[in-house]
């Protein structure tokens, strides 16, 4: 029978399936942060080993400093232990970490990827949501909660129901300034934000086969805003040609080898999904998010939506309630928002293309608002010093930083201030997700370079011809 | 963890869609540990006003529902981060149950871990049981995991689903690491197989 690339993953990771369904998996690769620290501390209080140190890989990310590589410099007690707890079960429990003295040191989900950890037909998880980004190499990859973290370092094992499955054709071609992260706004906007609940989603089609890895990282990043568990992409050419030479991926004859069971691994024709949606591809504009959903998304061309035109009533409450904390009037054009500050980084777009892409839409001119570029590892920051790209962005009077996940979540203190409004690459809109009453939209790396040198948002097509 | 067998408890309603766990509690609290206790921050930011006074607004101030154990909440409840943090603060401030149309998969999950239960049901019926007692202020809703139903105010009375397994754990209490670990022998030659047809997952 045909089967998919997720059904072909689950299956060769599956050590037992119960009669009430429960189903014994292995876990081929576990990622962890210094937000794990609970995992290992339920391990250390029941006297347990890590069962599998060399299917571990860890780095500090979450409550990292972003202006230095001094852990000392973490004023909080409580935050700064996170960060060295990391270190200590790294050196304690012999797993592989990327310290924050490491110039491989980044976000978990680039680094992963950056380090050929991330491989397709592998099951890998970590303590964080958006280890779906991990799918866009072929892999099955979800997030868990601190509880499985410590059963996955005790047992290498997880307990689940399997998921469904669900297919996102994009067909068509993208029109010139539209990115992946836009296709994923488009996505979400369109099946919602609880519409892949209990699936796992296949993105498939011209449009998806056309993205680079760094856009299909972006893509399935943000497939837990979705409300998916997982998101992938089938290993093909620029998978391989990704991988290949990365420090962790395979050498020699092992590569052979193992680039012959990859190429197993796309869905069969004729493989049936639980659902299956299609998207056309051409139509989708940059987009923006206006509420505190990433579900409320639009094309830049559009304008705030107004409730009073919303026939469901909780829908109506809750689109009047995201308008009232955003500060945003129905019927204003998304081009005249005014934004404060511009964040440029995440786990969502903080690799090298993201930057190249905010750097080409910054040379020459100067930004108008607060703005800062964090990347998202060590080498992609020295990569992009290498490039110039560095430059480009402190010419125009925005902040340079070290790699770390940010303004995205604020943990490390990188935060929005109430009533600020920022135009973000992060994931998430969600009420104070970037500081207490902070004012979220979620745009392209292009877009948010365009509205930290315009001051408010704009299309960044029509800005990339004019200076 | 503790059991779930049943719960009769003052039911609070909360009809926004989407709650997500950064509502839920929000990231500057994870540095904490557990045993500081989480209940504190639930709903920090719609419950208190930046210099710790009460919003007198927010539904979980309101006398007639300190002591609720059941949350009658909307579609995509616990949407977003994977913090268990999140089940830690509805559980340390008293809940036991939480009953919605959907739920974020991975709070699903967690929910279990704690000995919280989340109960699905159709849309429909949420939104009937939420207005029922929101109709009698601070009224009880009954949950039975055994035979699965949940009564409430006005009559209600409906039949939700849930794993075998899952249901099994929480009636029992049961650890999933040690149920596991149980199973070394089975994992070990699993492990054995699998790395010897992926051998360039073990770099030599």
């Amino acid at each position: 029978m045909p089967s998919t690339l997720f059904e072909k993953i689950w299956q060769r990771h599956t050590i037992l399936e119960r009669e009430d369904g429960a189903v014994l998996l292995h876990v081929a690769r576990h990622l962890v942060h210094d937000g794990s620290a609970a995992g290992f501390r339920t391990l250390r209080e029941r006297g347990l080993p890590l069962h599998r140190p060399d299917r571990t890989f860890g780095t500090p990310d979450h409550y990292v400093p972003t202006t230095t590589r001094d852990m000392a410099s973490i004023a909080e007690a409580g935050r700064r232990d996170m960060v060295s707890a990391l270190a200590t079960n790294a050196h304690d429990y012999a797993f592989t970490e990327f310290g924050l003295d490491d110039p491989r040191q980044g976000i978990i989900h680039v680094i992963g990827p950056e380090q050929g950890i991330t491989q397709p037909g592998l099951l890998m998880v970590c303590g964080d949501s958006h280890t779906a980004t991990h799918g866009a190499l072929g892999a099955l990859a979800f997030g868990i909660g601190a509880s499985e973290v410590a059963h996955v370092l005790a047992t290498q094992t997880l307990w689940q129901s399997k998921p469904r499955s669900m297919r996102v054709t994009v067909t068509g071609k993208l029109g010139a300034g539209v990115t992946a992260k836009d296709v994923i706004l488009a996505i979400i906007a369109h099946i919602s934000a609880a519409g892949g609940t209990g699936h796992v989603i296949e993105y498939a089609g011209p449009v998806i086969s056309a993205l680079s890895m760094e856009g299909r990282l972006t893509l399935c990043n943000m497939s837990i805003e979705a409300g998916a568990r997982a998101g992938m992409v089938a290993p093909d050419e620029a998978t391989y040609a990704y991988l290949q030479g990365r420090p962790y991926a395979p050498k020699g004859e092992a590569w052979d080898q193992a680039l012959a069971f990859w190429r197993t691994l796309p869905s069969d024709p004729g493989a049936v999904f639980d659902t299956d949606v299609t998207i056309d591809g051409s139509s989708i504009a940059p987009m923006l998010t206006w509420g505190t959903s990433p579900e409320s998304a639009g094309p830049i061309t559009g304008s705030v939506p107004d409730p009073a035109l919303e026939t469901d009533e909780e829908r109506r409450t809750a689109m009047t309630q995201a308008l009232d904390y955003m500060g945003l009037t129905p019927g204003t054009r998304f081009t005249d928002i005014a934004v404060d500050k511009v964040f440029i980084g995440s786990c969502t777009n903080s690799r090298i293309e993201d930057l190249r892409a905010a750097a080409a839409v910054v040379k020459g001119r100067k930004a108008s608002v607060w703005a800062m570029v964090v990347p998202g590892s060590g080498l992609i920051k020295a990569q992009a010093e290498a490039e110039g790209l560095d430059q480009i962005f402190r010419d125009a009077g925005i902040e340079w930083r070290h790699a770390g996940c940010s303004m995205c979540v604020g943990m490390n203190g990188d935060l929005v201030s109430a009533g600020e409004r920022c135009a973000s690459t992060s994931n998430r809109n969600f009420a104070g997700r970037q500081g207490r009453g902070a004012r979220t939209h979620l745009v392209s790396p292009a877009m948010a370079a365009a509205a930290a040198i315009a001051g408010h948002f704009v299309d960044v097509r029509d800005f990339t011809g004019s200076v | 963890m503790e059991k779930f067998t049943r719960i009769d408890a003052v039911a609070l309603p909360l009809a926004q869609p989407n709650v997500d766990t950064d509502q839920i509690i929000p990231a500057r609290f994870l540095w904490h540990k557990r045993s500081d206790g989480y209940g504190q921050w639930l709903f920090n930011d719609l419950r208190f006003n930046e210099d710790g006074s009460e919003k007198p607004g927010f539904i979980l101030n309101q006398a007639a529902y300190a002591a609720a154990s059941v949350l009658v909440a909307e579609r995509n409840f616990g949407c977003g981060s994977s913090r268990e943090h999140a089940v830690w603060a509805l559980y340390d401030h008293g809940f036991r149950c939480i009953i919605a149309p959907s739920f974020g998969d991975i709070f699903y999950n967690n929910s279990f871990k704690q000995g919280l239960l989340p109960v699905v049901l159709p849309e429909a019926e949420v939104t009937k049981l939420r207005e029922a007692i929101e109709r009698s202020n601070s009224a009880h809703v009954s949950v039975d995991l055994q035979s699965q139903t949940v009564t409430g105010p006005g009559g209600f009375t409906a039949r939700f689903e849930i794993a075998p397994f899952r249901k099994q754990k929480l009636l029992e209490g049961l650890d999933d690491i040690a149920i596991t670990l149980a199973l070394s022998d089975k994992i070990t030659a699993f492990e054995a197989e699998f790395d010897r047809e992926m051998p360039w997952l073990t770099p030599a």
